[in-house]
């Protein structure tokens, strides 16, 4: 426990110095926000009933944060590290493996929990959005919402071999995704295609727990059938990095 | 005096290929001993092996009495390790990445101590990025010494090193082993291993081909060589009693009128033993 705390600080610090992450990781959902948000300033139209649009952007930039941080996030630095040799420097300190990871995650939760709150409180004063409904669920979220993308991203980065591509990778996923499963604005228009794709990615059922959660106060375990499709997501992420993760850097 | 390493018969092959054919040596505490080799001879893989990175396909091995393919936190606590490539993490200080790896373990040294040992308290405040090259391999061993080790793992500590780099590391190395520090290094450079080691193994493709002081290997190789030039031909004699080579050379040499131009005699220096070592192994795995 003493470790985790010690390693959770030099996360943070790191993460906070790093001009990059800062930027991309933490800013850029609620820059898309205050984009988003200042364009569509209607209400739009959810299964019949209008619902600001301030409300619908900010739980669809909630996923995508989650999924941002927490994959993206965590694909990169786990990359990044495991190329450069800290990973395996690590190795052969008396630091449990399972401490480290633990660290890293809960630094993850941290940022994204930041992040939610920004969000909440820039939707609150520059677009005039609701709160959330159901406050203990919404934090439930953000835990969710981590959970599952980091089990994502530490599979994804067990598959990404170079340093190099992992932004392009993280980015050619991420933004897609994101925009099929209805971060950027509701998706009742899209061609059937498009949704079809959408009924199986793990964003577009987090964004339905979310919206559960943040607009209607519904509890977190509302829908069992979203929550399970968003676990096993996560578990399959997991399953990935339990098979293939790597402290050592690739062959170069 | 006990041996802080051993290892016996250590095999390993990657795809089908033998890296290690049967490598057995013994490091004793407070000994500097120097795994010498060219590029791919087995130096690195060994070297991983110990530190617990990779696993061993058979034969024995044991560090400080641990099986280091269990790799135990109590083994970890005692080893510092400065590998061949490694960065630590850019955006922290000197002081605090020290800081950062001495909370991994129960009895760290002092980091300020530490920074001052490796030269570095002028940087203490820097952050990694900036650092030099060589400021960076500084900080590497800092880092492998800040859990106050009693064994320390050198992968080719100077590689790409410039002639001044090498010296300054070359005397770190030496204050590490008036600490009582064990020291296990790899290097390609035979006069870096002739510098610090107190013995040498050179491996070349998987085996270990002489073991000894640095002297022994001279000795290993007794025979003195005698170089001259006749009819525009070179010509290398070598014999275990040059007294009598010369005096049957200049002899005939004088009774014949003819001269021994370019006359030397000269005795093998480490670098040749080495490259002939090596030489004959490459020739054997053809």
């Amino acid at each position: 426990m003493r470790m985790l705390v010690h390693q959770l600080a030099y996360e943070q610090r790191t993460f906070w110095r790093s001009r990059e992450a800062a930027v991309f990781i933490f800013i850029f959902p609620l820059l898309l926000y205050a984009l988003l948000g200042s364009v569509y300033s209607d209400e739009i139209e959810i299964d019949g009933v209008g619902v600001p649009s301030a409300d619908v952007l900010l739980a669809g930039l909630f996923g995508y944060g989650a999924a941002n941080t927490a994959f993206g996030g965590l694909a990169i630095i786990l990359v990044g590290r495991r190329e450069l040799g800290i990973l395996k420097r690590l190795r052969s300190t008396p630091l449990p493996p399972a401490t480290y990871l633990a660290a890293v995650l809960v630094s993850t939760l941290a940022i994204f929990a930041l992040q939610a709150v920004a969000l909440v409180l820039l939707g609150t004063f520059a677009f005039d959005a609701s709160a959330p409904a159901n406050w203990l669920g919404f934090a439930g979220a953000v835990v969710l919402g981590v959970a599952c993308f980091a089990g994502l991203g530490v599979g994804a980065a067990s598959l990404i071999r170079s340093a190099e591509g992992v932004s392009a990778v993280v980015n050619v996923v991420l933004l897609p995704m994101a925009f099929v499963s209805g971060s950027f604005g509701p998706r009742e228009d899209y061609p059937a295609f498009l949704n079809a794709i959408a009924d199986v990615l793990p964003l577009t059922y987090f964004l339905d727990i979310v919206n559960g959660v943040y607009l209607e106060g519904d509890s977190l375990f509302a829908d069992p059938r979203a929550l399970g499709v968003v676990a096993a997501w996560g578990a399959v992420g997991l399953a990935i990095a339990l098979r293939s993760f790597s402290w050592m850097p690739r062959e170069r | 005096m006990s041996d802080a390493i051993v290892v016996r018969d250590l095999r390993k092959s990657y795809d089908g290929v033998e890296a290690l054919r049967g490598v057995s040596f013994e490091v004793q505490v407070g000994e500097v001993f120097g795994l010498l080799g060219p590029n791919g001879a087995g130096k690195t893989t060994t070297v991983e092996i110990l530190e617990g990175y990779r696993r061993r396909d058979g034969g024995e091995v044991t560090v400080l009495g641990h099986d280091p393919a269990a790799a135990p936190r109590a083994l970890r606590e005692r080893i510092g390790v400065v590998l061949q490539q490694s960065e630590l993490n850019p955006l922290l200080t000197v002081r605090e990445v020290h800081q950062m790896f001495a909370g991994y373990y129960a009895r760290p040294r002092s980091v300020d101590d530490v920074i001052e040992l490796v030269g570095l308290a002028e940087k203490r405040e820097a952050r990694v990025k900036t650092l030099s090259g060589g400021q960076k391999r500084r900080l590497d061993l800092g880092v492998a010494l800040v859990g106050d080790p009693d064994l320390v793992f050198l992968d080719e500590p100077t590689t790409g090193f410039d002639p001044a780099a090498r010296r300054s590391a070359w005397e770190m190395i030496r204050v590490l082993r008036s600490l009582g520090k064990t020291i296990l290094l790899t290097t390609h450079y035979l006069d870096e291993a002739h510098q610090l080691a107190d013995r040498v193994a050179v491996i070349q493709t998987g085996r270990i081909v002489s073991l000894g002081t640095p002297s022994d290997l001279i000795g290993d190789a007794q025979r003195v060589e005698v170089r001259f030039v006749r009819d525009g031909e070179p010509i290398v004699i070598a014999t275990d009693d040059p007294t009598q080579t010369l005096h049957e050379l200049t002899s005939e040499a004088l009774a014949s009128g003819r001269r021994l131009q370019q006359l030397e005699v000269r005795r093998p220096t480490l670098e040749d033993v080495y490259l002939e070592l090596v030489g004959r192994d490459e020739e054997d795995a053809e």
